[in-house]
């Protein structure tokens, strides 16, 4: 069975069939929950027949497209997109969930965007052919602009044309740096013919820096972050927890998958602006956390932060470094994910997300305050929980390559912490708030919704090579095609040199 | 004398010879027929879109399978460039035609002539797109072009279509000026007016170089870079496609421009192959600046008739992109992005048909404002064309731009690419304030638009499926122009 096709298309066709469907807010909720949960239940064999022992792309597919371009429909994943795949079918179903009360208006339309962006991020992932990973990576932008548009907060038309433009502009890049590569390669979209080349240093440079501007948007990297508060913020919970949990994971795999095995001398040449500012982010999105008074806002600069770790373990370039950075990218999307749904709950009960309106919420709320709890803990990096791993690999990982970025990423750690507690206090302890006297304690939706995230925050706290395996032989080899292709002497970084 | 005589007399007359412009005829046939219908059958006027339908898709069909083998100093030639082109430019005109009925309701101006006319500007259309020699390439320019000056300035009473049928007929006469100029030089200069035999006489006898040449090549790129609208020679346009009945707006910015793209590559590949290092870079400079002042100034439009002129002038210089990159495979990425470019912009121009509700006041885009929650069916067909305009997959428009950037990078021109992209994502800022005023806006007031014809309708299923299709398969279209291109 095609079973990435089936991935791929079964919820953009399930979505398509709610336009068939009574415009009845249950019944259209129900059948965009089954078609999620069944795609959830399509991506337990990629789990458990996933071959661990070979970075070889499984599951593969592959037709004819456009052959007067040599465009192929290839498909197949591999140790590194396998998680990916993943996080996304289970982040759509809470999303699905968490949608349940909080979408009123234009129900059908959202559901409708909703599961054909899951489907285009499923084809974001498994793609092998680089026009084919073009098309889905810029199809997802038309689902999600209206999702942010349309139920998005008060100032949802900025947010949402901001973040359409920048993505926008950046993909555009991209799209001729792909063109530059395929002409390069002698006309093939082949995503692993394409990492096999030796191309021209200056070639690869311009193509690098074309990459970086879709790729950089997209984690976002400072200094292009700016439209991730904005767009998180006025998302509608589902849209932030999309937005966090994958979405911006595509930057980070877009510089896994091509700018590293395709561009590896580039990569190398540019190790020092990449780290510089992984570590800008890192700090200063930890820092501006602090001075802020919105929730969601608060949340968004601590991934323009966090995802800064996870680029500082992607330019380590070595075994450490690279698989915290991607266990961290699947952390980051239960964890702000799970925040965004935790922030989704108490909005909806109290319509503000002034940080200033709340306080004492663990008297109303108590169960919710214990899942807040967790959700912080493992934001935080608490040995136990999911972070803790993720960060302790990176920073492993950043200090054999580079350890002066490594101490200084440390510091956002202590930042981390700082505002996250700080927060959890204003909010959860102190004098009651006027607003959160009334509220009412969790249903049984909300919590059917929050404890999977729980178990997989303590599962891979406690038994991280559940998944580390996965990414094992996968990451060892591109540390090898970054490696190999360049000769270390010759890049004369011996920092680089691979840990016994 | 007697072998002048011996024509005219039809048992000795060769009537194999008229075999390759039988299309031509058959379609002027279609023509005079429909004069002769809406004279003295006005009652009958409501078969006139239909019969001009079915008269053009005939002459579609049979231009289509039609081969005939060139012989030498043939002026008209039946190749796979001309089957193209000529599929295109019979569409655009088979799509109007389906549009017109709506907007005449809304107008309340009933113009017979309207469908014979524009089947005579087909007629030209089909003539200058299989030219190959100079003189039949004037005619059809003229024959295309004088229909239009008549159907611009029909609703009399309208102040702005006077005004734009002057405007174009002025600047037309003078690009036919222009083009005059530089094909009595290159006539002069290699006494032929067969364009191989041009082509073959500049590169035997090496006059690439020679001034008089690139005079002439400056002249015929000025002149057909007015009837194709590019800056800075696009000064008609935007007044001219704003005053035009809306309509005919559609077709000119579709099917006429096709017909100049056609001239402009056979003209360019035909017989200036070997000055490429001339005009390549030139042309190149051209579209970037006409997609830079398309776009740019389509940012500022309140009217969504003028953004569309303005987007109009920046598509083409994305379809002049291909023509310069001077290979067969950028013309190949030209042409067809020029045909996808046909249904996205004859589904914006009939949704604002339907929008505008015939009115000048209405031309704003305000009309779209909240048009989703009232039309969703309409809306969405609007989404589909503002996305495709934008270039965003899985739509017709992306795959069309992104043939024409390979084929513009494979030629060399990096930089004037990343340009074009940029301006890409300047052109999505006006394009998603159309969406933004559908889905985001609330309705104004209490908004009733007269309900769709059937004609209209079929355009937009066309436009849909065409612009989806190409977006997700475009291989076949990707293969027949890269067929039409092989010699």
């Amino acid at each position: 069975m095609p079973l990435l096709s089936v991935l791929i298309f079964f919820p953009i066709l399930g979505g398509l069939s709610l336009l068939f469907v009574e415009r009845k807010t249950e019944t259209v909720r129900l059948v965009a929950l089954v078609v999620s949960l069944f795609e959830l239940v399509f991506t337990l064999p990629v789990f458990f027949l996933f071959d661990k022992t070979t970075h070889l792309m499984q599951f593969r597919e592959q037709h004819d497209w456009i052959s007067a371009l040599n465009i192929n429909y290839a498909l197949g994943i591999d140790g590194i997109s396998v998680l990916f795949v993943l996080l996304t079918a289970l982040i759509t179903v809470l999303c699905v969930l968490v949608s349940w009360e909080s979408i009123q208006e234009k129900v059908k339309e959202f559901y409708i965007a909703l599961l054909v962006l899951e489907g285009a991020m499923m084809g974001v992932f498994c793609a092998l052919d680089f026009f084919l990973f073009y098309v889905f990576w810029e199809a997802m932008l038309i689902p999600m602009f209206l999702i942010i548009g349309v139920w998005g907060g008060p100032n949802r038309l900025y947010a949402t044309i901001k973040f359409f433009l920048y993505t926008l502009v950046g993909s555009l890049l991209m799209l001729v740096g792909i063109i530059l590569l395929y002409l390069g390669a002698g006309r093939t979209f082949d995503v692993i013919a394409l990492a096999g080349q030796a191309y021209p240093f200056k070639l690869q440079l311009l193509v690098f820096w074309l990459f970086f501007a879709a790729f950089a948007v997209k984690v976002p990297m400072w200094p292009v972050h700016t439209w991730l508060p904005d767009a998180h913020t006025e998302a509608p919970t589902a849209g932030s927890v999309i937005l966090a949990g994958v979405l911006i994971k595509m930057g980070a795999y877009g510089f896994l998958r091509f700018s590293l095995p395709m561009l590896p001398q580039a990569t190398i040449a540019m190790l020092t602006p990449m780290l510089v500012l992984s570590v800008i982010a890192i700090v200063y999105g930890a820092m501006v956390c602090l001075a802020q008074t919105d929730l969601k806002r608060l949340v968004a600069y601590s991934s323009v932060s966090h995802m800064g770790f996870v680029t500082l373990g992607l330019f380590a370039l070595n075994q450490q470094g690279l698989e915290g950075s991607i266990l961290q990218m699947i952390n980051h999307g239960l964890v702000t994910g799970a925040l965004f749904l935790a922030i989704g709950i108490v909005y909806e009960r109290t319509h503000t997300r002034e940080i200033a309106a709340y306080g004492g919420l663990a008297t109303t709320m108590p169960v919710f305050a214990g899942f807040f709890m967790v959700f912080t803990l493992a934001a935080v990096g608490l040995p136990g929980t999911n972070g803790f791993i993720g960060e302790w690999l990176i920073l492993l990982g950043a200090f054999r390559a580079q350890p002066v970025y490594a101490v200084i990423a440390a510091t956002g750690l202590i930042l981390g912490a700082w505002y996250m507690l700080w927060l959890y206090q204003r909010i959860f302890f102190g004098g009651v708030g006027e607003q959160v006297r009334s509220l009412i304690p969790l249903n049984v939706r909300e919590i059917v919704t929050l404890v999977p995230l729980v178990l997989l925050i303590f599962w891979i706290g406690i038994y991280p090579d559940a998944l580390l395996d996965f990414l094992r032989v996968s990451v060892g080899h591109l540390v090898e095609q970054v490696h190999g292709a360049t000769g270390l002497a010759e890049a004369g970084q011996t920092a680089l040199m691979p840990i016994p | 004398m007697t072998d002048r005589l011996l024509v005219l007399n039809p048992a000795a007359f060769n009537w194999g010879m008229i075999t390759p412009v039988l299309p031509e005829l058959i379609l002027l046939a279609v023509g005079v027929v429909l004069v002769a219908l809406d004279l003295f059958a006005p009652r009958q006027r409501q078969l006139l879109p239909w019969m001009t339908v079915l008269g053009v898709s005939a002459v579609l069909l049979m231009n289509l399978g039609m081969s005939v083998p060139p012989e030498a100093g043939i002026m008209l030639l039946n190749d796979g460039y001309t089957a193209f082109f000529c599929t295109l430019c019979l569409g655009s005109v088979i799509l109007t035609a389906l549009m017109r009925e709506m907007y005449s309701e809304q107008m309340q101006a009933h113009h017979g002539e309207f469908y014979s006319l524009m089947v005579f500007s087909a007629v030209g259309m089909m003539v200058m797109i299989a030219s190959v020699d100079l003189m039949t390439i004037f005619l059809g320019l003229e024959l295309m072009a004088l229909p239009l000056y008549v159907l611009i300035g029909m609703h009399k009473k309208e102040f702005r279509t006077s005004e734009a049928a002057a405007k174009y007929f002025l600047m037309g006469v003078f690009a036919s000026a222009l083009l005059l100029f530089g094909m009595s030089l290159l006539f002069g200069l290699s006494g032929s007016t067969n364009l191989a035999e041009i082509g073959t006489y500049i590169k035997s006898h090496s006059l690439a170089s020679n001034p008089a040449l690139v005079t002439a090549l400056a002249l015929l790129v000025a002149g057909l870079c007015f009837k194709v609208a590019v800056v800075p020679f696009h000064m008609w346009t935007p007044d001219v496609y704003e005053g035009a009945p809306t309509v005919l707006t559609a077709f000119m910015s579709a099917g006429p421009k096709a017909a100049g793209f056609a001239v402009f590559g056979r003209i360019m590949l035909t017989v200036f192959p070997e000055l490429e290092p001339n005009w390549g870079p030139v042309l190149v400079m051209l579209a970037v600046l006409t997609m830079a002042v398309g776009n740019i100034v389509a940012l500022v439009q309140n009217s969504l008739k003028r953004m569309l002129a303005y987007s109009a002038i920046a598509h083409a210089g994305y379809a002049l992109l291909g023509i310069a990159a001077g290979t067969a495979s950028g013309m190949a990425a030209a042409m067809s992005y020029l045909f996808i470019y046909l249904f996205m912009n004859m589904g914006a121009f009939a949704i604002l048909i339907i929008f505008s509700r015939g009115q000048e006041e209405h031309e704003s885009i305000h009309c779209c404002q909240g048009m989703a929650a009232k039309h969703p069916v309409l809306a969405l067909c609007m989404l589909i064309f503002m996305f495709s305009l934008t270039g965003i997959p899985p739509t017709g428009g992306f795959t069309g731009k992104f043939y024409l950037f390979q084929s513009a990078l494979a030629a060399g021109y990096t930089v004037p690419v990343i340009m074009a992209v940029l301006l890409s994502a300047v052109s999505a800022f006006f394009y998603l304030r159309i969406i933004r005023l559908m889905y985001m806006g609330a309705p104004e007031g209490q908004v009733t638009i007269n309900s769709p014809t059937v004609g209209i309708l079929v355009v937009l299923g066309v436009a849909v499926a065409g612009t989806i299709l190409l977006g997700v398969a475009p291989g076949a279209l990707f293969d027949w122009a890269q067929r039409a291109m092989l010699p």
